[in-house]
């Protein structure tokens, strides 16, 4: 176990630092970045100063240990339109967006779960297939669509919500649908191959000959397994909503990550850009290990596995 | 050695259906069960997207001239036959907007999946076929890259390189390409171990003859199922980034964009910028999955589940 956790962190740590390197190459690759660093319209001295303070003039090597430094004591850079930490701002944005994951995570659950749980009970039939339809409408409507039709619909012509803002679940619904949307959908497949996988299980077949009743079976011997898939993705997918709800943020006006993220490319705020996206980075690096470490811990045939 | 590659093709083949095992009925049969629904679709958008200049009744960048700007569609009251589905902000013509927009979301659409399908297939033989520390480095950059979030990845790029549509088709290609890697790598590990390939190897044929003449016809049915899953992605993560203002830049129709100029008109309920724009992409991204689901049973049972 200690050999595996060893060898996963190593794995994490490489994977961000091929990431960090990534982020600064594609920066010094696309032009000048003094250029994006600067201010728009800053005089040339202004641009020779921010050269050195960000020690651009010194060789790539350097600059890289400097930019790892900074990410390593958690900084992450100054945002030039708050003249704050990017860190800073990231962890005083997170409980927003948090709270609309968790939402969002809250949704997809209440869909994707019985959904898929129904169709495979019900196996190639009428609620199979209406499964499956949503399930492939919840691939193909573009969330940040899906918010604008709801906004339409429930705030301008029924006037049952309010648009934007924060406060109430009142304000959270619109947008937890949203984003859960896509979620909801990808939750139902799963939930459903991994349904089917454990009905056809001997564990399953046995509990029936014991002459359990039906739905004790479902519950308690089926349900209780199909779950752990399930609960792993709807793990990694609350991550993912956390920083990457970008434009359903944008839409109703929530001031979570994603905004911060939109508001940084719009004010040319390049740190703050590059900052959360190397924040994200290593968030997503961080819970994939924690799942590989649960994962190993659960199931010893996975550690042994190389 | 061709009659080699056709029996290696033949198991997979037979397992889906009985018809595709001889080569002239393998077309006619694929014909007459090519799928209805998401042909009848995706045909006319095709047709739409190819002949554009001579369908739109306008110049979609230019406004017409006497209009009034947010003219509604012309069944409703302002709205008149000149502008059959209204004008924009800018009193353009929203129908030819939209027929041009199915242009740029169909060609970013099938270029980017065909970037990303490239590169991820060409560098999930090179890590699978060759191993080693090759293997080491590519999969460890496809983990780096699988960290972030698509569309938070996309979106750094899009701000570093700018807005132009073939820079969008390069980023989404450079974002996409992990998926293939993973899934070509493994393919690629077990076919190395397979007799055609040893023998290849033992006849002295080189190792770009054996990859171009043993490997990459064996995998390309899973690049295309791949393919297919991708697509609708890739029109989403389009859509998005013009909706956020770092896609295809203005006065170009994209549906993204469309959607976020309508969005100042949401409040007041003008509903058509909205609905229609995001009616093409779902509709388009429907297909395409349609499709997919269509092309994964028939070229490859194995994949169903995906």
């Amino acid at each position: 176990m200690g050999q595996f956790m060893l060898r996963r962190t190593m794995y994490a740590v490489v994977t961000l630092f091929i990431l960090s390197l990534t982020i600064f190459t594609v920066v010094r690759l696309t032009g000048d970045p003094v250029t994006l660093l600067a201010e728009p319209g800053a005089r040339a001295e202004d641009l020779d100063r921010v050269r050195t303070e960000w020690g651009l003039d010194r060789p790539w090597p350097v600059q890289y240990l400097a930019f790892a430094k900074n990410v390593f004591t958690g900084e992450l850079g100054k945002s030039f339109n708050y003249q704050m930490p990017v860190s800073t701002l990231y962890f005083q944005r997170l409980p927003n967006s948090l709270e609309l994951a968790l939402a969002a995570t809250l949704i997809s659950f209440f869909i994707g779960i019985p959904a898929g749980i129904i169709s495979a009970v019900r196996v190639n039939s009428g609620w199979d297939s209406f499964g499956k339809v949503v399930a492939l409408l919840g691939l193909s409507i573009p969330g940040f669509w899906l918010g604008l039709v709801m906004i339409l619909t429930f705030s301008v012509w029924l006037h049952w919500l309010p648009t934007s803002g924060q406060g109430s679940w009142r304000n959270l619904i619109m947008p937890a649908v949203a984003l859960g949307w896509y979620f909801a959908a990808s939750l139902l497949r799963l939930t459903r191959s991994s349904m089917l996988e454990v009905l056809r299980s001997e564990y399953v077949k046995l509990a029936r000959l014991k002459g359990l009743p039906g739905y004790v079976v479902l519950a308690v011997h089926a349900f209780k397994n199909a779950l752990i898939p399930v609960l792993t993705l709807a793990g990694v997918n609350l991550v993912v909503m956390i920083n990457a709800a970008v434009i359903i943020e944008v839409i109703f006006a929530w001031p979570g990550i994603g905004r911060l993220l939109y508001e940084g490319i719009f004010q040319r705020d390049f740190p703050l850009v590059q900052g959360i996206v190397m924040e994200a980075g290593i968030m997503i690096v961080v819970i994939n290990l924690v799942v590989d470490i649960l994962y190993a811990y659960i199931d010893p045939r996975i550690r042994l596995t190389k | 050695m061709i009659s080699t590659i056709e029996e290696t093709r033949v198991p997979a083949i037979a397992a889906g259906s009985r018809e595709f095992t001889s080569v002239p009925g393998r077309w006619t049969g694929l014909a007459r069960q090519l799928p209805a629904l998401p042909l009848a679709i995706l045909v006319p958008f095709v047709l739409i997207a190819l002949f554009a200049d001579w369908i739109a009744p306008y110049d979609p960048t230019e406004p017409i001239p006497g209009a009034k700007i947010f003219e509604p569609p012309f069944w409703m009251e302002g709205g008149s036959v000149h502008a059959l589905l209204g004008t924009d902000f800018q009193s353009r013509d929203l129908l030819s907007r939209l027929i041009f927009g199915a242009r740029v979301s169909l060609i970013v659409g099938v270029t980017g999946t065909l970037v990303a399908g490239s590169i991820g297939t060409a560098l999930g033989i090179l890590a699978g076929y060759l191993g080693g520390w090759v293997d080491q480095v590519i999969m460890r950059l496809t983990d780096a890259w699988l960290a972030l979030p698509a569309l938070v990845f996309a979106i750094f790029l899009a701000t570093m390189l700018g807005p132009s549509m073939w820079n969008i088709v390069i980023i989404l290609g450079a974002v996409y390409w992990t998926r293939y890697a993973r899934v070509i790598r493994g393919e690629v590990l077990s076919l190395r171990e397979r007799e055609f390939v040893k023998l290849a190897e033992i006849a002295g044929g080189s190792r770009t003859r054996v990859i171009f003449r043993h490997i990459l016809p064996n995998v390309l049915n899973s690049t295309m199922v791949l393919a297919s899953l991708t697509i609708g992605v890739v029109i989403i993560a389009e859509a998005s980034l013009s909706f956020l203002g770092v896609g295809v830049p203005p006065p170009e129709p994209a549906w993204g964009s469309m959607l976020a100029d309508g969005r100042s008109m949401l409040m007041v309920g003008d509903w058509w910028l909205t609905i229609f724009p995001g009616l093409g992409i779902l509709l388009v991204v429907l297909a395409t999955q349609l499709l997919g689901d269509w092309l994964r049973i028939r070229l490859d049972p194995q994949l169903r589940n995906m």
